[in-house]
């Protein structure tokens, strides 16, 4: 139920990157980190300039209509794709899951879906199970701790979890404890936090209360959440925010060469 | 029971705004939660997920062949001496349990637990024919007391404070002030104790029907429902018709997660499993026992695109992980049956114009499927039914447009990015105040997300000669 679609190994291909449309004008740095990481790792990185959004908001308010318009121009958009990367797994799952069926009745863009539906990682799911990088040889300055919040879409739809931890982890002078709930929604579930504010910001106060008490830096894999969260932290003028795992990764790598140097000089088996 | 499905996100608003309740229903699902995953995971490390499946492809099989085995299940039913009865709506059902009392001359019933008759309004009916009726589930009978509806399908007070119920057990039947739930119970206990003597019909509902050897099966924990079942002359088990199950090995698996998923126990204190009225050599049980089959609009889930939900064996663990029920409590969703099956449920059974906040309440977070022991898809029954209000036009106007905007802008990147500046603009215009129109539920809440200086896009067209010059 998990994730049933059988992909190819994406590896020495180049990564279209999809940025969602939240990194795209809210979190920029997310996105360059991203670039860094995979730049660092040796992957060649376009980025196809049609790209606006995955079509998930329409979708999961019941507007198949219009979301098959919007994904009918993400199709266009990465047609000349052969792997597509994004820091988003709630977007991933909507171009893996859902696209075939929002296209079941046009063949022509079907046979596409499916096809993008192969190639498109969620950006830890990439490097971890995409490539097999379990440690980016990384150093953070200081010493840090960090704590997940799990990503319902990641966690659920996806199968992913541990490939964030597993990389921070790999991190020197990193950390990782437990943030308590960490695995229960944030209450955003996009047209949710507007139709039912109320109860999404109940959801989302809790959230915020278990970061408030939790000593370590709280991270995510998931821009809407990140927004979302932060959002709220903000609102309580809670000077703590959720961070996006890319960002910690690229400051992980920062100022090192590139993974292959970094990898070959402690004689790892890169 | 009038569906007041409408009105969700009033009633959510009036249970947030409630601290006892959220103290009550926040504490008893996090219970609920943690000992199913406890009973669960003691099946296997993989949190029982073998039994899970299994269980989800014998309701799915069972379905499949659902007219048949109901058949069956009639045939051996008659042949144990159990009159069986077909209701097609819930009037016809509320009927058939009134003349069965009238036929004998019944004046008191004492019933345990069961949903289905809360759907078909059973008890107002009883009570407008004088017929006086008990409520013997302890949850039950103190909303029987305090003129309640159930907030949760298993434990139906969830919503209560021990502190409350105390009041009640004060007020309502004079039992002298404590503190302690045993001495509660005990009090109770034996005031119900004179019901089950006197009451000359018993109502039950039924978990499991088994078509093979027509046995209606019961799981119980407080001992009433063996009481109603045996002690009164006349047992109406009322059941709807999804409950059957074709055979005894097929009951074995579901019996053992049901109680698993609803309360984490391996089995439930009382596991009934009744074959018929008392026989011709046997000094006790009823002499009279009666069937009513209820559809009450479950053919039609089973004709439609949604059969799936008839896979569901009312264990309430989606209502338990749903941090949405968790919030909101059961009283909220507005019928009978609440929480993330409920949002399904309700709208199929009550129609959708009449629930059409429910497949909304929900941030399609998964954590009913996978907490769910038959595996049910409700985040994606939620999807269909919000697809299915809007194919219909039974959404708002302002959402209508709000989306044909969304899609207008997100069908081209020249439009995203003109409505992204309009909107950092907007967030810059109103900074720190409610932003106007269907949005301002989000300032409630959260603050506006600060729009960044320049966005990716610009930030990469602005880098690539220098990479492309690198390149060469």
């Amino acid at each position: 139920m998990i994730d049933l679609v059988k992909r190819e190994s994406p590896k020495d291909k180049p990564v279209s990157l999809f940025v969602t449309c939240l990194v795209d004008v809210l979190f920029p740095e997310t996105g360059k980190s991203m670039v860094q990481v995979l730049e660092y790792l040796g992957v060649e990185v376009n980025f196809p300039a049609g790209q606006t959004c995955c079509g998930q908001p329409g979708f999961n308010a019941g507007y198949w209509n219009e979301s098959r318009r919007v994904a009918a121009h993400f199709l266009e958009a990465f047609e000349n794709a052969e792997v597509i990367v994004t820091p988003s797994g709630s977007c991933a799952a909507m171009v893996r899951h859902e696209y075939s069926r929002l296209f079941s009745d046009d063949p022509r863009r079907l046979a596409e879906a499916k096809r993008l539906a192969g190639i498109t990682w969620e950006f830890t799911e990439y490097l971890v199970d995409g490539l097999g990088i379990t440690d980016l040889q990384g150093r953070l300055p200081n010493s840090q701790t960090f704590a997940f919040h799990d990503a319902c879409h990641s966690l659920r739809l996806m199968g992913l979890g541990n490939a964030a931890r597993t990389l921070i982890g790999g991190l020197d002078n990193a950390q990782i404890i437990e943030l308590p709930e960490h695995d229960v929604c944030c209450g955003f579930g996009g047209l949710f936090s507007v139709k039912m504010a109320d109860i999404s910001g109940a959801m989302l106060k809790r959230k915020v209360a278990n970061i408030h008490a939790c000593p370590a830096q709280v991270l995510s894999s998931d821009t809407s959440c990140l927004a979302h969260i932060n959002g709220g932290l903000q609102q309580l003028s809670e000077p703590k925010k959720v961070r996006h795992v890319a960002d910690i990764l690229a400051e992980g790598i920062a100022g090192k060469a590139d993974y292959h140097t970094a990898n070959s000089s402690i004689g790892g088996e890169g | 029971m009038k569906v007041q499905s409408n009105q969700f996100v009033n009633l959510a608003d009036i249970a947030i705004a409630d601290p006892s309740l959220q103290q009550a229903v926040s504490k008893g699902t996090q219970n609920a939660v943690s000992k199913r995953m406890a009973a669960m995971f003691e099946v296997s490390e993989d949190h029982g997920e073998a039994l899970r499946q299994q269980a989800a492809a014998i309701k799915r099989a069972t379905l499949n062949h659902l007219p048949d085995l109901l058949e069956e299940a009639e045939t051996r039913m008659q042949q144990n001496g159990v009159k069986v009865l077909w209701a097609e709506n819930a009037a016809e059902a509320r009927r058939h349990v009134l003349d069965i009392a009238r036929q004998h001359h019944v004046t008191r019933v004492a019933k345990s637990k069961s949903m289905v008759t809360e759907e078909i309004g059973l008890n107002d009916v009883l009570e407008q024919a004088g017929v006086i009726t008990i409520e013997t589930d302890l949850g039950e009978y103190i909303l029987q007391l305090n003129q309640e509806a159930p907030s949760h399908i298993v434990a139906p007070v969830i919503h209560k404070t021990k502190a409350s119920i105390e009041q009640i057990f004060v007020e309502q039947i004079g039992m002298p002030a404590t503190q302690d739930a045993a001495e509660m119970v005990q009090y109770v206990r034996e005031r119900l104790r004179e019901d089950f003597l006197t009451a000359e019909m018993g109502v039950s509902g039924g978990n499991f029907i088994i078509a093979e050897s027509g046995t209606v099966c019961l799981v119980a924990n407080e001992g009433n429902a063996r009481m109603v079942t045996s002690l009164p002359p006349v047992h109406v088990a009322v059941v709807g018709i999804e409950k059957i199950v074709a055979t005894l090995e097929d009951y074995v698996t579901l019996t053992q997660v049901l109680p698993r998923s609803a309360t984490g126990q391996k089995l439930t204190v009382y596991t009934q499993m009744i074959n018929g009225p008392r026989r011709d050599h046997e000094l006790d049980g009823p002499q009279h026992m009666y069937v009513v089959l209820v559809d009450n609009g479950r053919s039609d889930i089973y004709a439609g695109d949604y059969a799936e939900a008839l896979a569901c064996i009312r264990c309430g663990a989606c209502l338990n992980i749903c941090p949405v029920y968790q919030t909101t409590g059961g009283h909220s969703y507005g019928w009978v049956y609440p929480g993330p099956i409920g949002s399904i449920v309700t709208p199929l059974l009550s129609g959708l114009e009449n629930a059409t906040p429910l497949p909304f309440a929900s941030s399609l977070c998964g954590a009913c499927k996978q907490a769910c022991p038959v595996d049910i898809d409700i985040p994606r029954m939620l999807l269909d039914l919000r697809h299915d209000l809007v194919e219909n036009g039974k959404t708002e106007g302002i959402w209508d447009l709000g989306l044909k905007t969304w899609t207008h802008a997100m069908s081209s990147p020249s439009r995203f990015e003109l409505g992204a500046k309009v909107a950092s603009l907007g967030a810059r215009l109103y900074p720190f105040d409610n932003i106007p129109g269907p949005l301002r539920g989000w300032t409630r809440h959260r603050g506006i997300p600060p729009f960044a200086s320049q966005s990716f896009r610009t930030w990469w067209k602005n880098r690539q000669p220098e990479t492309d010059n690198t390149r060469e």
